[in-house]
């Protein structure tokens, strides 16, 4: 019994006790190609004066940078460049591109502080590819009990 | 009643609101549902001696917070915590005041139906945690094995604790789609009882029974909103019919063959109350519109007296609130009621869409077969038939199919 309280903690989202998620950002990246790198090159740069895609995601990330939830953020490259690597009875497999095909892949993330779910969640529906893709809102390893 | 019977009763009918306090105060639904059993373990000795207390709900709460605080003790390491708990409570008689034990039953509704939660898992929480039903119970009524609804349970506790589900009534943005998933959830839990066929009768009537009690406490919760006191209104009126619906051989008996002797006038008498109450805060919606129609049916003497007309132009506007093909076939059959069958046979040849729903051939063959065209109707029975798995549905069809043949 003791032992079986001793890894109790409390279950509900505490004010003083934030909580990490990772948003995962899922895409076509079909439609997401339809952008230059420029694009995300003039977002990043947050310069005054932007328009579009790189206005919405210049304000998005000013915004959650200024909350102060906001730990990390990137996109990523293409799945075109990505890498495949398993390890099965000590032989290394390498392979190109994501494991499966599946018509939405994950495009970029951004690692945030929150106080539960809720807020986590209203974040994940400023990001600007929440309204074609789709976000995955996780919380880490870490803090599961 | 002897006093286990007493005891039994005052548990189901306190349980909800003392874990609602109880987890509200710890924090962690485990602790909360142990320290209730002890106070229930305690309560059937103390109260067989000393009698029933004045207020036992209020007894329960405080025999389960100090038995809380003294599993909590037990495990030594977490003896800091013990500073944001309440004061060590003194080893006398528990004060009985009710007034001291805050209601949260809202909160944890809202956190058992969080939209992140399927909603299996929120039905098995929600009836666990609010509901006065025993995991037996529930499993029977789902047609599941308890160590199954045990493990949905499970499972939607951790992911509450993992992803942190908030504890707390939504934010006013937030609060209307959060609502919406509340009274979805309850209305599942009745449509569990009521629809279903199969599973056995008693356990399925205190199913009903349960979503109504919910949608009781959340109306007192939220008296000033429309369709939460709408989805009472509904299941008072569905549920007004539960004895006439079924024979004796537990076949289906469809609402214009029902003998309406059987209807149960107290739930139709409140389940119109409650709807006129409703209509007065001047926010209509869905359920609302649901509960008018079930409110004309239950005020019609006979199936051909009723006020099909309304009932016609009710669907319409439930079409336009929540569009769905289905709404559209129970159209077609009130145009049919109302202005002839061959105007609800053209109305519902118009839907696109339905060749796999049965209602929607039955509709339809009933329709053909009163506008003359047995051959084309003997062939409707037989397209739904092939569709329908409702074994008391099943035999309705037969015997109109059997009809059309011999006729």
């Amino acid at each position: 019994m003791q032992s079986e309280l001793e890894w109790r903690v409390y279950l509900f989202p505490q004010e003083t006790n934030l909580m990490k998620y990772l948003l995962l950002m899922y895409a076509d990246e079909t439609i997401v190609s339809k952008y230059s790198k420029e694009d995300f090159q003039a977002a990043a740069s947050m310069q005054p004066g932007l328009s579009g895609l790189a206005k919405t995601w210049a304000e998005f990330v000013q915004e959650i940078s200024a909350s102060g939830a906001l730990i990390s953020n990137s996109g990523l490259a293409p799945v075109a460049n990505a890498t495949t690597v398993r390890v099965r009875k000590d032989k290394t497999l390498i392979t190109d591109g994501p494991f499966a095909e599946t018509h939405e892949q994950l495009g970029g993330y951004f690692l945030v502080e929150c106080k539960d779910l809720d807020e986590a969640i209203r974040w994940a529906e400023k990001i600007p590819t929440a309204k074609y893709g789709s976000i995955e809102v996780r919380p880490l390893w870490s803090q599961i009990s | 009643m002897t006093a286990t019977e007493q005891v039994e009763k005052i548990f189901r009918e306190e349980h909800g609101r003392a874990l609602a306090a109880l987890i509200s105060q710890f924090g962690d639904f485990d602790l909360a549902e142990d320290a209730l059993q002890d106070a229930l373990v305690n309560a059937l000795e103390r109260w067989e001696v000393d009698g029933i207390p004045k207020n036992p709900g209020a007894w329960l709460t405080t025999v389960a917070r100090r038995r809380a605080i003294d599993r909590i003790r037990r495990a030594t390491t977490l003896e800091r915590r013990l500073v944001t708990l309440d004061p060590p409570v003194s080893q006398e008689e528990p004060e009985m005041d009710d007034a001291q034990i805050p209601d949260d039953r809202l909160k944890l509704m809202f956190t058992c139906c969080h939209p992140s939660l399927a909603p299996e898992a929120q039905v098995a929480l929600t009836l666990h945690t609010l509901g006065s039903l025993t995991t037996p119970e529930i499993a029977r009524a789902f047609l599941v094995s308890e160590p199954t609804m045990a493990q949905r349970r499970a499972r939607a506790r951790a992911k509450i604790r993992n992803a942190g589900i908030p504890y707390r009534i939504p934010p006013i943005d937030l609060l209307p789609e959060r609502l919406d998933v509340l009274l979805a959830v309850i209305y599942l839990i009745f449509n569990e009882g009521y629809s279903a066929t199969s599973g056995d009768e008693p356990i399925r009537k205190e199913l009903c029974a349960e979503a109504i009690r919910l949608g009781r406490v959340l109306v007192a919760f939220m008296p000033g909103n429309a369709e939460t006191r709408g989805l009472l209104a509904l299941m008072l009126l569905h549920d007004s019919r539960r004895e006439a619906r079924i024979d004796e051989a537990g076949q289906l008996i469809l609402l214009d063959e029902q003998d309406r002797s059987r209807w149960d006038k107290a739930k139709i008498h409140e389940g119109i109350g409650v709807l006129d109450e409703a209509l007065a805060l001047n926010d209509p919606g869905p359920y609302q519109v649901q509960a008018a129609i079930s409110a004309l049916h239950a005020e019609a003497p006979t199936a051909e007296a009723t006020d099909w007309q309304q009932i016609a132009a009710l669907y319409k506007t439930l079409a336009k609130m929540t569009p769905s093909l289905v709404v559209e076939v129970n159209r077609a059959v009130a145009i049919a009621m109302s202005q002839g069958p061959a105007d609800g046979l053209a109305r519902l040849l118009q839907i696109e869409g339905l060749e796999d729903y049965y209602p929607y051939h039955a509709a339809r063959a009933d329709l053909l077969r009163r506008t003359n065209q047995l051959e084309a109707a003997a062939e409707a029975y037989e397209r739904a038939l092939a569709l329908c798995g409702n074994s008391a549905e099943r035999a309705y069809l037969q015997r109109r199919l059997a009809e059309m043949l011999n006729q």
